[in-house]
């Protein structure tokens, strides 16, 4: 205010003195004036006033209830044929699970699998006949089991690879082809994996169903499991039809396999109305039991094939050998050795009506 | 750099549903699909509370983490986008994110669901041509150096979109006006501990 009226008599030189000076005192009055009323104004603004007038705010409490999931009775959401929440609680939830623990963990299960049977591999190495093979032949599997067992086996793999490509693929694939590539590698994945997996899920049933009566569990089994298949003390343990590993497999597969069948399918229809919440349920039981059971079918294929002489031919021609016979499966052996063939008479039997003959009689 | 944000002052939102209208027609939004919504919470009642929610566009976000494709990305401006051509519809995005943003144009057997599509903050989406990515992704208002046409048209100003330190700042005054001490977002009686209203007084 000093300032203002020592610097006007400079300002305004045609003025005397003393007129100046009043001119700008009335002026600096009314805008101190001005000044109170706009504080009478701006007072309006008092939090005491808003908050008695104010709507109410929203409380802590209806923060806590939208963070949490809940919806409430009158809960109201603008999009059409929708009943999600304002805040998807569960889904950080799922996302820490799948790429905390199951991602990591799946990949450290199936590697250390694929380790420990080539470490097996190297230093124990293949599982050999330890007699002469007698060229005398026993039916194991008849040709609609085999067929099945193939037609399982290869969905499985198929199913196994476009599903650890769709959990792990994106680190390696995407880097490596680049987009174009990738988006169809991807793309297609998603596409067998989705209509494949119905298919092995039926054909997974109807497999179990044809074997369960060579898979009950035996008393003898437990003696196996305990001698660690014949590898501890290397002698050779009581096993029918099939050895306490085989069963054990078969019931993983009854499980397991069926609990990620069940869970693929409520993947795999979204066209029920199946919410987020239960999806993302599935999909974690649906990732853990598959990654599981990729990793023990890798064991599985490998005492197929490269592990053990002699049983592969089971699979494929239906016939074992009858040392194989006696040495994997004694009991077995013994209930069926008067019904060997020899290779000629495999031959002659093929040759007159095909290879769909009725198997040896089998127990556990 | 700017940090773009959308911000719904949930005091101001009257349920209008304006954005989600703007929305659609600025995109071209597919039949069915509903990019933002408006969620009111004990509707009716006195203390009925109205919020208009899209992507929020967040900093570490769940679909891009858990997308198999590794379709998001996210632009210079911290704006969450995916390319619809390696999206593959398996709706693993659906399930992680908070806001129920991603929607899928169909929900078929064989998890046949069409490709994602999601808010965009109008900023468009990975295409070669204009056409391309107006029929793919809807409008790229921040191209022309434009906001989101939601928050452009919101009647009561109550969604608020644009570089977060902006959003933060308009808010930061309305809860100085309002008075306040809590930062208008609740009646906890300890948030007072944090007088917001007091901090940003005296910030100006």
């Amino acid at each position: 205010m000093n300032q203002l009226t020592a610097q006007a008599p400079g300002g305004v030189p045609h003025l005397t003195h003393w007129q100046g000076v009043w001119r700008w005192l009335l002026l600096a009055f009314a805008l101190v004036l001005s000044l109170g009323v706009a504080q009478v104004v701006h007072a309006q603004a008092d939090p005491d006033r808003e908050m008695s007038t104010g709507a109410p705010g929203i409380d802590a409490d209806q923060w806590r209830q939208v963070r949490s999931g809940e919806t409430g009775d009158n809960y109201r959401t603008s999009r059409y044929e929708s009943d999600y929440n304002l805040i998807n609680s569960s889904g950080e939830t799922w996302r820490q699970w799948r790429n905390r623990w199951v991602s990591p963990f799946g990949l450290i299960v199936i590697g250390g699998m694929i380790v420990i049977i080539t470490l097996f591999y190297l230093i124990v190495g293949r599982k050999e006949l330890e007699g002469e093979r007698t060229g005398r032949k026993l039916f194991r599997w008849p040709l609609f089991l085999r067929a099945l067992h193939w037609s399982v086996a290869s969905l499985f793999i198929v199913l196994a690879l476009t599903g650890l490509n769709l959990l792990f693929g994106k680190f390696v694939f995407r880097g490596l082809f680049g987009d174009a590539f990738w988006g169809g590698m991807i793309s297609a994945s998603k596409f067998l994996h989705n209509y494949l997996g119905p298919i092995f899920g039926v054909l997974l049933i109807v497999l179990l169903v044809c074997l369960i009566k060579d898979n009950i569990p035996k008393k003898h089994d437990l003696e196996w499991f305990k001698k660690g298949g014949g590898m501890v003390g290397k002698k050779h343990v009581d096993a029918g039809f099939a050895n306490g590993g085989e069963k054990a497999w078969y019931w993983i597969l009854a499980t397991v396999g069926v609990l990620v069948v069940a869970s693929g399918f409520v993947l795999d229809f979204p066209n029920f109305g199946q919410g987020r919440d239960t999806m993302q349920w599935a999909n974690i039981i649906h990732a853990v039991g598959a990654l599981g059971l990729t990793a023990v079918s890798i064991g599985h294929i490998y005492i197929g094939t490269l592990g053990t002489e002699g049983s592969l031919e089971g699979m494929t021609t239906g016939y074992v050998d009858e040392t194989w016979a006696k040495e994997h499966h004694n009991l077995w052996y013994e209930e069926v050795k008067d019904q060997s063939v020899s290779e000629q008479e495999l031959v002659d039997r093929r040759a007159s009506k095909g290879a769909g003959d009725s198997p040896a009689t089998r127990s556990s | 750099m700017a940090q773009m944000k959308f911000m719904c002052d949930a005091e101001r939102c009257i349920e209008c549903n304006g954005c989600v209208t703007a929305c659609k027609n600025a995109n071209d939004v597919e039949w069915g699909i509903q990019r933002r919504r408006v969620v009111t919470l004990n509707d009716g009642e006195s203390d009925e509370m109205s919020i208009s929610v899209a992507c929020m566009h967040c900093d570490d976000a769940p679909c891009m983490a858990v997308c198999p494709t590794d379709c998001f990305y996210k632009t210079d401006d911290g704006i969450v986008l995916h390319d619809k051509d390696l999206c593959i519809g398996c709706g693993y995005c659906l399930y992680a994110c908070p806001f129920g943003a991603p929607q899928f144009p169909q929900q078929d057997a064989f998890g046949e669901r069409g490709k994602m599509d999601k808010c965009t903050f109008c900023a468009g989406g990975p295409a070669e041509t204009k056409e391309e990515e107006y029929e793919k992704y809807g409008a790229n208002r921040i191209a022309e150096g434009k906001l989101p046409l939601c928050a452009e048209m919101c009647s009561t100003k109550a969604l608020l979109a644009g570089d977060a330190q902006d959003v933060a700042d308009i808010f930061r005054q309305r809860v100085v006006h309002r008075g306040h001490e809590d930062g208008a977002w609740s009646n906890n009686p300890k948030a007072s501990a944090d007088n917001l209203a007091y901090d940003a007084a005296r910030k100006g």
